[in-house]
């Protein structure tokens, strides 16, 4: 069931360069160690963020970021 | 090679056997073949964990190579980049066959054709070694030596997987993991030196025979690399579960008081209580585990936050420079650290280690990060008191440096 799935953030750590794209669409949500790199919430993506997670993923420019979907608890 | 041996739960130790020949005579031909199923459940059985340092069920490593498709190929882990630990080069020399005879076990029950054993660049054994591989001409098996750069996280599965493919000797992104997708494609198992004498010996002897020694959640025994402010410091091999106490004085115990001791190795804790049991299953405060077998004992008279921060320096220095918060946190907390020992500490210091060490924690491809920092809070807490005497602005007394830290001419520059 699409509708009741629910998605987490995932970074791969070798591939991130901190560009911090994902900060910048995710703000509040993601936010960026002090060296610029994405700490990511290990809960899932809040409903109203869905877009912007993966708007995220398609324009991160190491193409390190992905969403994956986990059936809810 | 100058490293006394004196066995206390003798095993592995319990008789030299330097070549094949003496080897065959003290424990017989190679065991009946086993499929993969069977050696699996033997291993299971027996309860027997890596030895490596993380301590994984080697049943459940052989059972996932065993579900790839393709055919698998075993890798000997004997790089030992630890740089307190002796045990994988002592085992190697005092009976490098029974090491041998666990991949040829795992190989012919896995179907495997090529065994490779891996050694760091420059290991003196290598040419021994070998001969040794040479003469094991009824295996069956294509015998290979590679080496490895010289760094302390080249043998991490990931790395030593993606070297021995050609590329560098740093961890890469999983999935997927060696035992689905390793050398060549192919599901590889990759088992540390001591891992693979003790599957040799549970194989001979059975898995009961090998539960009467350690512990329930952890049989066996395991080899130690005992050092520091003992009598004798070498390697030793002592039962799974012996408190830490029983571990030195098996090296010959204490020369003076000590402060605490070190146990796993850089990547490990410090314990002060000489009860605590040494196993896979962590104990004590700081989740203690034996790790690699690494003990070292501080003299009182040292300082345990000096000599974690050289410790740290050094770590900090190996990282494979892949990952943000491993390549930039470890340095930072490392400078905190030095900050802190040197007498330079800020009001904040310490709430920003604290929070530097949550930063770089689980952020990594690799557990490196998280191995430094689990160093670092043990050291925070146990030396808690020498902390507060550093805030102070006061210094400890010099003292010679007591854990050993590769010079230059001891590493590698390149990954390749």
């Amino acid at each position: 069931m699409a509708l009741t799935n629910t998605a987490t953030l995932h970074v791969d750590p070798i591939a991130c360069q901190a560009h911090g794209l994902c900060a910048e669409l995710l703000g509040g949500f993601v936010t960026l160690d002090e060296w610029g790199y994405p700490i990511l919430p290990p809960h899932s993506v809040p409903p109203a963020l869905r877009g912007a997670a993966r708007e995220a993923v398609h324009v991160c420019p190491t193409l390190a970021l992905r969403l994956q979907s986990s059936r809810p608890e | 090679m100058g490293t006394p041996i004196t066995a206390t739960a003798a095993r592995l130790l319990a008789g030299g056997a330097a070549d094949l020949e003496a080897h065959r005579a003290r424990y017989g031909p190679l065991p009946a073949r086993h499929d993969a199923g069977q050696l699996a459940a033997l291993a299971l059985a027996a309860g027997l964990r890596g030895r490596g340092g993380a301590g994984f069920p080697t049943g459940r490593k052989i059972a996932a190579v065993a579900a790839g498709r393709r055919r698998p190929i075993v890798v000997v882990n004997a790089c030992e980049s630890e740089p307190a630990s002796r045990k994988d080069a002592v085992l190697l020399r005092y009976a490098p066959h029974l090491v041998l005879d666990g991949a040829a076990i795992a190989a012919r029950a896995l179907g495997a054709r090529t065994v490779v054993l891996c050694l760091h660049r420059g290991d003196p054994a290598a040419g021994w070694l070998d001969r040794q591989l040479a003469a094991r001409t009824g295996d069956g098996l294509d015998w290979r030596l590679a080496s490895l750069p010289r760094r302390y996280v080249a043998s991490e599965a990931s790395a030593l997987t993606h070297f021995l493919n050609g590329g560098d000797a740093r961890p890469t992104t999983r999935p997927p993991r060696p035992e689905q997708r390793g050398v060549r494609g192919h599901p590889t198992l990759i088992d540390n030196a001591e891992t693979l004498a003790q599957l040799a010996l549970i194989v001979r002897y059975g898995p009961d025979w090998y539960r009467t020694a350690g512990t329930g959640t952890d049989p066996g025994t395991a080899l130690v690399t005992v050092g520091g402010a003992v009598a004798r410091p070498g390697v030793y091999e002592i039962e799974l579960g012996v408190p830490l106490a029983a571990a030195l004085a098996a090296a010959g115990g204490l020369t003076e008081p000590i402060a605490a001791t070190l146990v796993g190795g850089y990547a490990g804790t410090w314990v002060t209580d000489p009860g605590l049991p040494l196993s896979h299953d962590p104990a004590g405060p700081d989740a203690t585990t034996i790790g690699a077998g690494v003990l070292v004992a501080l003299p009182a008279r040292a300082c345990g936050l000096a000599e974690t921060s050289r410790v740290v320096d050094y770590l900090a220095g190996q990282s494979a420079g892949q990952c943000g918060p491993c390549t930039f946190g470890l340095p930072a907390v490392a400078a905190d650290l030095r900050r802190l020992v040197t007498g330079g500490a800020d009001p904040d210091l310490h709430r920003r280690l604290a929070h530097r060490m949550a930063l770089v924690t689980g952020r990594g491809a690799c557990a490196h990060p998280d191995g430094a920092v689990r160093l670092v809070r043990s050291s925070l807490r146990v030396f808690a008191a020498d902390a507060r005497t550093h805030e102070a602005g006061r210094r400890c007394p010099p003292q010679p440096p007591l854990l050993p830290i590769p010079g230059p001419n001891q590493q590698d520059p390149t990954w390749h």
